[in-house]
């Protein structure tokens, strides 16, 4: 005879859990937590480094990637505390990844980690990694069609910075109707144009870091 | 590969519940997923087929109840279904904001078999 036992669990329920420890110890070693959420192409370690070379904080970063190690190579060089994660297809980061590159890092203190998701903005979308905020980057060439075709990313976003700005003149981007899409999903995002190119907008995603690192 | 690592919690769960109550096998997984939830049913249950082997969910099968995603107008309340590129509202005309239905992800139940009690 069959039997129908009452589960109810979230799937994810057991990421979230060591989401909110790695969140605990980021928190208790006054380490502010940033994932990085973007396409691939977007510029999203091209932004970190215009924030480093801005900021008044020590900045470290995890690079998530499917292979490779182009952009630790590179953010190591600048003198950035960088390490890799590679996920060998997986297309997220999730909290477990984290809390295990974490170990090798153990020694952060007093500063801000970025935590670069893999290109995509689907699925970083939905795990909670152990952050205090979401940064999404979106850049004018992706089309400013993106929050109404990706809501979730943009809903999810604490701060919104769309780059390549200084490209505009030369695209058919419709910044009003872009807003518009993030007004929709996510009232409270704060949004800053840049160009990690020329190094434009960059005092305003520092400020908004500082602010809210030091809330924490 | 999204859906890999999902459908192996999924078998977890229910071996860890199946433990619980003294069942050696589950016979059947019963899931509720939204349409916005972001995994797609018909892979879970291509990787359950082959995760599953070894596990107490071998030869089980796997079973997803689908949810339709709704917005909630943020004058009105109702909830409705968003059209494309539009949040608007079709009763009063206000604008719709994300809401969690649709976004359900989670295991509703196992089932088993008194046969597999205690083995």
């Amino acid at each position: 005879m069959t039997k129908e036992i009452e589960v109810v669990e979230n799937i994810f329920e057991e990421n979230d859990r060591i989401a909110a420890q790695v969140n605990k110890t980021l928190t208790e070693n006054k380490v502010f937590c940033i994932n990085v959420l973007g396409a691939p192409g977007v510029g999203k370690t091209s932004v970190m480094k215009r924030i480093a070379e801005k900021a008044n904080f020590t900045p470290f970063v995890i690079e998530g990637d499917i292979e490779s190690d182009i952009d630790t190579e590179t953010l190591n060089k600048l003198g950035i505390k960088t390490v890799q994660i590679n996920t060998h297809g997986a297309c997220h980061l999730d909290a477990p990844s984290i809390q295990n590159a974490l170990t090798g890092i153990s020694h952060i203190k007093n500063g801000v980690l970025f935590i670069e998701n893999i290109g995509n903005l689907v699925c970083p979308a939905e795990f909670n990694i152990g952050e205090h905020a979401k940064m999404l980057i979106v850049s004018t060439t992706d089309g400013s069609d993106k929050p109404y075709k990706y809501p979730l990313a943009f809903e999810k976003a604490n701060l919104i910075i769309l780059n390549k700005c200084d490209l505009t003149p030369y695209l058919d981007f419709d910044y009003d109707f872009f807003l518009k899409g993030v007004l929709m999903q996510n009232k409270n995002a704060t949004v800053i144009s840049v160009s990690a190119k020329d190094g434009d907008g960059f005092d305003k995603v520092v400020e908004w870091i500082e602010n809210n690192a030091c809330r924490i | 590969m999204h859906e890999y690592p999902i459908t192996q919690r999924i078998i977890k769960i229910a071996e860890e519940y199946a433990v619980k109550n003294g069942y050696s096998r589950v016979r059947k997984i019963n899931i509720v997923a939204g349409d916005m939830c972001g995994y797609v049913p018909d892979t879970v249950e291509m990787y359950f087929n082959e995760i599953s082997k070894g596990t107490l969910c071998e030869g089980g099968e796997i079973s997803i109840e689908r949810v339709e995603p709704k917005l909630k107008c943020a004058k009105c309340g109702e909830y409705f279904k968003r059209a494309l590129f539009s949040f608007e509202c079709p009763f009063c005309g206000g604008e719709g904001e994300p809401s969690d239905i649709g976004r359900e992800f989670y295991v509703k139940s196992i089932e088993v078999d008194e046969d597999d009690k205690g083995n």
